[in-house]
């Protein structure tokens, strides 16, 4: 395996009028760990796959080892030995490691010889940095084991060109550096050439030698990592200097215990406990921060306080009562509940913008004089007020949900549970997939609940987003809580440490 | 000559009737499974298998030869599964409801097309005789195994060594867990579809077959009975494993026995209420195996109907 060079020459891409790539050339040297730095839409996936072959691009060349390529389908990306790695995972989960290698291999026998098909995986994996285990399914292997096996997949394909979308966003800290200084040892051995999409700085100065930036599908411009620090960086992504500033945080004493978790245990979607035995008190006026990686019982607890899931023991206690979300309690407690993926948690996605604010309180008045009839004129009038002060962009009032931009539908649901001047909100990872001005705005907007005296359950992966907003920081770990710090003394390191389970 | 063998003639008749009511369940299912595993639902196989009965018990009374009988069964039950497919490949199209158009279908046209068949006498498949060495005639009865039976547990292995061990085995598993993927290393996910689909169809068929030529052994239009569909579920159950369906199929086909077996020793009170054992059953393990709470453990990721 030798590590190729690769130059892209003059890539342009338009989808209908908007110009998602325009007139971008990047070249990566043979041996490289080349980042491709950018905010959401900057045209960097773009980019990627039009090299790949999974889009056409109107304009643009490939020169592979200095020789012009032709790249039309990703099978052709395949052969030339580019090979893609993605945020998510593509391994078939009720298949095992080695089906899933021999299977991506394409090239199989009519009756497959397992035995010797698993002695020459064993071989191969002698030879790799790291390995993963053969025969079981992929839906048993942990997130770093998974994207670890996606990678070696790509190596036992014999690609020597890696292209790495976000490989780490669901990796701990620790498993993140195993997997990108391995990959980083290969690169130096020029045995692979790299480039990876990512908008880590932490990861960018630690491992890659070169750094692409794009903003808007356009190229700002290519350099070595050690002329670069943090804010050049920032600010050639986003081509203004970044004030990270959110709200003022108020100090002020805490109030009473508003949420009450009490050795609270949740089965997930085959029967596990993903949460297990946790307690946790939340008082009003601060925020929790639930730190952890993904897949660790979060998804499951936020499904529990806001009534799609069923507890399996334990005890909920709002206010000192016991709460099993309901409607009606949470009307009662004032609980407001900002969920991951609202489109899909918290929206009727084939509703209007005005129906989904509604949802909370459309059979109360002025949205319904009686709790029967419904009254489409307040709806709308509720609606524009809270467009306006959230600043959702929306064609009006009237307009499907699901046409949204993913921040938008986040600021109209974070419109309709915050307007209720909620005394505990629940918010999972609010701020996943937004670009940086939007991240800001519902940032603050959560710290804002909290200065009014609200009780806030910030669930996130995003570690940066948990020590900015935080007062305490819980870690979750496999269904427990791993550590609880103050976020005034965090130590990151220890944090890092719970996130992985050490 | 009636023997007295007491209340172990309930057992025993248990057992001939497990093999002989659960040979269309193994078939039916088995190929449900491989049609399930490619990410389809065919959900007229009740109607696949009625015309199954009827075309292989028509053939059977033209040609004379049973097996002539079971082959057209199996070839119109390939027809009826490439029709479900090639349905559901046309865009928004929804395999649900066009399984459930299709058993309708089915069954309308078998009764239309069967009229004159219920008449008539077609001769029967054999059996093989495995109770030569008793001298109890319930014995003997008992171990009278149809050859279809053995037949479909050959079926049921060779399709889970298959499933594992072939190319092809692994593209309809592909096929059925992610189309991605399936699309990635060339495959056609359309062409898998629509394979594994007709041949789950043409077993279905077999199933139905065995219903009209061996037991009961005769066309009526009510000799099916929502098999097809308890079949469907019954793969659910057994979690898309080939082997566990022919369990599960010997586990409905005893508790379809009970009744028949009941009243064979007298007791007839509630001769109705134990016949609708399978269906109990199956209501049964429904509940028990699913939760809006819980994702089906092996479940296709594909598989539309439990995703």
């Amino acid at each position: 395996m030798n590590a190729p060079s690769i130059e892209l020459i003059g890539f342009t891409k338009r989808f209908g009028a908007m110009a998602a790539l325009d007139d971008v050339s990047v070249k990566v040297k043979a041996g490289a760990f080349h980042a491709l730095l950018g905010e959401n839409g900057a045209g960097k996936s773009t980019l990627v796959k039009c090299a790949m072959g999974y889009y056409a691009a109107d304009e643009g060349q490939i020169l592979l080892n200095n020789r012009e390529v032709a790249i039309d389908h990703p099978r052709q990306a395949h052969e030339l030995g580019l090979g893609m790695v993605y945020q998510h995972f593509t391994l078939v989960p009720n298949m095992t490691v080695l089906e899933n290698f021999v299977l991506s291999r394409g090239d199989l026998p009519a009756v497959i010889d397992w035995a010797s098909e698993r002695k020459a995986l064993h071989a191969f994996f002698s030879t790799t940095p790291f390995a993963v285990p053969i025969d079981l399914p992929v839906a048993d292997l942990a997130a770093g084991q998974k994207q670890k096996a996606e990678i070696l997949r790509q190596l036992y394909l014999k690609r020597n060109l890696l292209i790495l979308d976000e490989p780490t966003s669901v990796l701990t800290p620790d498993e993140a550096d195993e997997v990108l200084s391995t990959l980083k040892k290969m690169t130096e051995e020029k045995l692979v050439t790299i480039v990876t999409i990512t908008h880590k700085f932490r990861e960018v100065n630690a491992f890659c030698d070169t750094v692409t930036v794009l903003r808007r599908g356009k190229l700002i411009g290519t350099k070595p990592t050690a002329e670069l620090d943090d804010d050049t960086m920032a600010e050639m992504m986003v081509g203004r200097r970044e004030t990270r500033a959110v709200v003022e945080r108020e100090q002020h004493a805490l109030g009473k215990t508003v949420l009450k978790l009490d050795k609270l245990s949740v089965a997930d979607n085959v029967g596990q406990l993903a949460v297990e035995d946790l307690s946790l008190e939340i008082k009003a006026g601060e925020i929790v921060g639930v730190a952890g990686v993904s897949g660790n019982g979060q998804r499951e607890l936020v499904e529990t306080l806001a009534g799609q899931r069923h507890k399996q023991s334990g005890q909920m206690l709002v206010h000192g009562e016991a709460y099993a979300a309901t409607r009606a309690e949470m009307i009662r407690h004032k609980i407001a509940c900002l969920p991951e993926e609202p489109l899909r948690n918290a929206c009727v996605a084939e509703m209007s913008v005005a129906e989904n604010m509604a949802l909370r309180s459309f059979d109360q008045p002025p949205s319904s004089p009686d709790g029967i009839r419904l009254k489409r004129g307040p709806m709308r009038d509720v609606a524009r007020k809270l467009i306006e002060a959230y600043r959702v962009k929306t064609p009006g009032p009237d307009a499907a949900i699901k046409g949204l931009s993913g921040g938008n539908v986040q600021r109209a649901v974070l419109a309709r549970e915050l307007s209720s001047e909620g005394d505990l909100v629940i918010v999972a990872n609010p701020c996943f997939g937004l670009d940086f001005a939007a991240v800001a705005e519902i940032r603050a907007r959560i710290v804002q609940a909290r200065n009014r005296g609200a009780a806030v359950l910030l669930v996130s992966e995003d570690l940066d987003e948990i020590l900015q907003l935080s007062d305490r920081i819980v870690v979750m770990f496999d269904g427990k809580l791993a550590l609880q710090q103050d976020a005034a003394q965090a130590d990151v390191g220890a944090i890092g440490r719970a996130m992985a389970g050490h | 000559m009636a023997s007295d063998l007491g209340l172990w003639s309930v057992p025993l008749a248990m057992i001939a009737g497990a093999i002989r009511v659960s040979t269309p369940f193994i078939f039916v299912s088995v190929g449900e499974c491989l049609t399930e595993r490619s990410g389809r639902i065919n959900l007229g196989l009740e109607g696949t298998m009625v015309m199954g009965a009827m075309s292989g018990y028509g053939a059977a009374l033209i040609s004379g030869s049973p097996w002539l009988g079971v082959l057209v069964a199996a070839l119109v039950g390939l027809m009826f599964g490439a029709l479900h497919a090639v349905i559901c490949q046309l865009p928004k199209v929804n395999d649900v409801a066009t399984g459930i158009g299709l058993m309708l279908f089915g069954t309308g046209l078998a009764f239309f097309l069967g009229k004159p068949l219920i008449q008539p006498k077609a001769p029967n498949l054999g059996a093989i005789d495995l109770g030569w060495w008793s001298s109890i005639p319930q014995v003997r009865q008992a171990l009278q195994v149809n050859y279809l039976f053995v037949i479909g547990i050959v079926l049921a292995f060779g399709m889970a060594w298959a499933l594992k061990n072939t190319r092809w085995g692994l593209i309809v598993r592909l096929a059925g867990e992610s189309v991605d993927a399936a699309l990635a290393i060339g495959a056609s996910v359309a062409r898998t579809r629509l394979i594994a689909t007709s041949i789950g169809g043409a077993f279905a068929g077999v199933g139905g077959a065995f219903l009209s030529l061996y037991y009961p052994g005769s066309w009526s239009e009510g000799l099916s009975s929502g098999q097809g569909l308890m079949a469907v579920a019954l793969v659910i159950f057994a979690r898309w494993d080939p082997i566990r369906c022919l369990w599960a199929s010997l586990l409905f086909g005893a508790a379809g026995a009970i009744s028949p077996a009941l009243q064979s020793v007298g007791v007839t009170q509630g001769y109705y209420l134990f016949s609708a054992a399978p269906y109990v059953l199956t209501l049964a393990l429904m509940i028990a195996t699913c939760s809006p709470e819980r994702s089906l453990k092996g479940a296709p990721g594909e598989l539309g109907a439990v995703k």
